[in-house]
């Protein structure tokens, strides 16, 4: 189910991830009186580098300039191979390796949050599972395989068809990847185009639903 | 210079005024219109939406994709900066470590406060929100009733810009004509479940929302506001002018540098700082009020943030507007004369504090596939659903005493992280084609209720805690009792039965303390300095003046005697003006 609707602004705030939160708040309490912000533990992050509670809003951002990235050459053009299989372009679209999706992705798994602590081993052991079963199949990393060899892999971990013991590590690695890449690629202009997203812009009016939609809903 | 430094404080300001959000803004302006002189202390820096706003940006400019995080909980692009329900160097405790006895507390440490996060929801409590008590023998009557407060109700939705319409509903009240601005069109998915849901006995009209859906009249509401002040009416008038009627389109959550929607920095404070009567002192931390010998308000004693150095300003008078719980944290911490705090002989401020009972549902709705595309962005909510069960539960035929109102939403809204959440397995073609076919499909909804205030929910000084200057911080107690539970219970089935109205499948509903956000979630808290007829048994009077000392005023949402399910803000500025017009008049015949 999506998330559900808050009169709070958007965006909505995932109840559970709230919950824990608190949980880790608490722990906190109990320590040393206060709550921490930075509860989750760098790792193999030593950089520790946040967002911070009073950022500069109204500038565009791109991966790398709030923390370093983490992707090796070779996790990158996995993670460009495989954003591309998942999300193929439309005729005069762009790939999603063109509009910077594994970027993203990688900026994600370098950060420092609790919500994106869980998916840097998954995602970055994953890119390396798919290079290794890549040469196992083909003799090639997967960037180098063809666009059969490719799916032929995704079918074995994408869930449509019941996937085997030996390929669990792929599927939930597959899981997170696709939830990433749809994430990245959607938050695009070419992206929220696909999806019928038309807003974010000035009307001196706003017409409500057109002849067409109400129709569609049997409201004309 | 309105925004001033610690140099340029004057020696002789009339009133101070704790905090810069909607009870602070509203008491400056009031203040300000009438001639006097103002100083404001705000805890957080100075903010001005119409450099900082990211208005257009989208997701994919944003570090994380905007991701909602801990230092930013409605995601990167929310306008509160320095606030959540964690700010850095300022705790608060708990005082018992369950879950579902915690409470938390929102705070926003910049100028404006919590009017830069806020859903602009914007309803008048109605003739029994007044008095519960009376209605139901439950919780407290105030000792004002909605006559007292209408003509302010009319003041400030004329002042700040309200689109809604009057419908005649029970304890829904309408507007005077021309008061509100015309409410904007349903979307598609509005009418839709307003047509379906109709057979539940449910109704779905207009919402009333703090946005200008055109420009204001500013040749005649300021006359209508102040009808023998030429000089109010011309700064009233010169604001209005400069600000634009929304254009539909981004989210009011992250500002409004167009000054469209009603932050304080967009309404209350231009015009009072333009009057001259007004100073700002940012990142100043109001610690405790001083008295003077007779036992009156006489000034305030605050920390300079940025040096950490403790200060004095002195005024005639004193409103504490710092939000409901750091309000009482003054009042407790004010103990340089009295242990148990000023204002404090009933021993009642930080009792009885309250939020909003919110719980969700969500579900999908087939018939909005595919639905033909166009611009749904709009402005926010343009409906909801007032509670529409006042008889049957007057009745007692509900196993909860008081309402909610529904909020939901529906349609193609800008794309956020979560888009293949809900997407069947798969990859490549068809899983692009499931995306947009079920784009706009999934909907939303929320239930805000009332909560009853109980002796078990209040806040206190930690014996211990202190914050980064040495400030005593709160501690929190929090119970539900059995009508909030009962009533989270009841918001889920009926969500369920509205989208399956809708020919939609919903999520399953849950039990009451399951499906009930925690306190402090819905950021609605109220109390702590609660109104009342009898002062043993309350903090303030119906002016909002401490009954201890009336040149202390509480125009926060601390003096709410019950917190209706019609969100605070709207009342908090009602109740601010009202008590600033009562303060002002007191000053002059020389009784404060």
């Amino acid at each position: 189910m999506p998330p559900e609707s808050s009169s709070s602004p958007s965006p909505r705030l995932d109840r559970r991830q709230a919950l824990a939160w608190l949980a880790v708040a608490a722990v906190g309490l109990t320590a040393s009186g206060r709550l921490p912000l930075g509860a989750a533990e760098p790792g193999d992050r030593p950089h520790g580098k946040r967002i911070g509670a009073d950022p500069v809003l109204n500038k565009t951002y791109v991966p790398g300039e709030l923390w370093p990235l983490s992707f090796t050459p070779a996790q990158r053009a996995a993670a460009d191979a495989l954003a591309d299989l998942i999300l193929p372009p439309e005729a005069g679209g762009k790939k999603p390796s063109e509009l910077g999706v594994p970027a993203f992705i990688d900026e994600w798994v370098s950060s420092y949050y609790d919500e994106t602590l869980k998916d840097r081993p998954i995602i970055l052991a994953g890119l390396t599972w798919l290079d290794a079963e890549a040469q196992r199949r083909h003799g090639a990393v997967f960037a180098k395989l063809t666009e059969a060899q490719q799916a032929g892999i995704a079918d074995d971990i994408c869930g449509v068809k019941p996937v085997k013991k030996e390929h669990k590590p792929g599927q939930d690695f597959f899981k997170r990847f696709r939830h990433l890449a749809a994430g990245g690629y959607y938050t695009t202009p070419q992206g929220m185009r696909e999806l019928g997203y038309v807003g974010n812009t000035p009307s001196a009016n706003f017409d409500g639903p057109t002849p067409e939609a109400l129709k569609h809903l049997g409201l004309a | 210079m309105p925004i001033i430094t610690e140099k340029e404080l004057r020696p002789d300001y009339d009133v101070i005024v704790v905090g810069s959000g909607a009870g602070g803004g509203q008491s400056a302006y009031t203040l300000t219109m009438n001639g006097v002189k103002v100083l404001m202390l705000e805890a957080g820096r100075n903010y001005d939406p119409a450099t900082e706003t990211p208005m257009f940006q989208t997701a994919s400019q944003m570090p994380l994709r905007g991701l909602s995080t801990r230092e930013k909980p409605f995601g990167f692009a929310d306008a509160t900066v320095d606030g959540g329900w964690e700010v850095p160097d300022e705790p608060y405790t708990q005082a018992n470590d369950k879950p579902e006895e915690r409470f938390w507390w929102w705070r926003a440490r910049m100028l404006g406060g919590r009017t830069n996060h806020w859903g602009r929801i914007s309803l008048r409590n109605g003739p029994y929100d007044f008095k519960p008590y009376s209605r139901d023998g439950l919780g407290f009557d105030w000792p004002i009733a909605y006559e007292d407060v209408a003509p302010y109700y009319d003041k400030v939705e004329l002042l700040v810009g309200v689109y809604g319409s009057n419908e005649g509903l029970e304890n829904t009240p309408d507007s005077p004509n021309g008061t509100l601005l015309p409410p904007p069109k349903a979307r598609a998915g509005e009418l839709y479940f307003k047509k379906h849901v109709a057979k539940l006995g449910i109704p779905v009209v207009p919402i009333h929302r703090a946005v200008l859906s055109t420009r204001q009249d500013h040749e005649n509401i300021p006359r209508r506001l102040f009808p023998h002040n030429p000089t109010a009416q011309k700064l009233t008038a010169e604001s209005m002018k400069a600000r634009a009627a929304c254009f539909w389109a981004t989210d009011c959550g992250r500002g409004c540098s167009i000054r469209a929607n009603y932050q304080s920095t967009t309404v209350h404070l231009p015009p009072a700082l333009a009057s001259g009567n007004l100073d700002i002192l940012c990142d100043a931390h109001a610690r405790e009020v001083i008295l003077n010998d007779q036992g009156k308000a006489a000034g305030v004693a605050y920390v300079d943030k940025k040096t950490g150095q403790e200060r004095v300003v002195k005024a005639r008078a004193v409103i504490l507007a710092a939000s409901s719980g750091e309000t009482a944290r003054i009042l407790l911490n004010s103990r340089a004369k009295r242990p148990e705090g000023v204002a404090n002989s009933s021993g009642l401020v930080g009792k009885y504090i309250m939020d909003t009972v919110g719980a969700g549902l969500g579900g999908r709705v087939p018939a909005f596939e595919n639905l033909p595309v166009h611009n749904e962005d709009g402005a926010g909510a343009h409906v909801y659903v007032p509670w529409w069960l006042y008889r049957p539960q007057h009745a007692g035929k509900l196993d909860f005493a008081r309402g909610y109102h529904i909020e939901f939403t529906t349609g193609r809204q800008a794309p956020n992280l979560n888009v293949a959440g809900p997407a069947a397995p798969g990859y490549g073609r068809a899983f692009k084609e499931d995306l947009r076919r079920t784009y706009g499909s999934f909907v939303g909804f929320s239930g805000r209720g009332e909560m009853i205030p109980n002796k078990d929910s209040f806040c206190e000084l930690d014996p211990s805690v202190k914050d980064k200057w040495g400030i005593p911080v709160l501690r929190f107690h929090w119970k539900w009792s059995s009508h909030e539970l009962n009533q989270a219970a009841h918001m889920q089935r009926t969500f369920k039965e509205m989208i399956e109205a809708a020919g939609g499948v919903a999520g399953n509903p849950t039990t009451g303390d399951k499906a009930i956000k925690p306190g402090g979630f819905i950021i609605h808290e109220v109390g702590g300095g609660i109104m009342g007829a009898d002062r043993a048994k309350s903090v303030t009077n119906g002016w909002n003046q401490c009954w201890d000392i009336p040149n202390l005023l509480l125009n926060d949402g601390s003096a709410f005697a019950s917190n209706a399910d019609k969100n605070p803000t709207l009342t908090i500025m009602a109740l601010a003006w009202r008590a600033c017009d009562h303060l002002i008049d007191e000053m002059r015949k020389g009784n404060l």
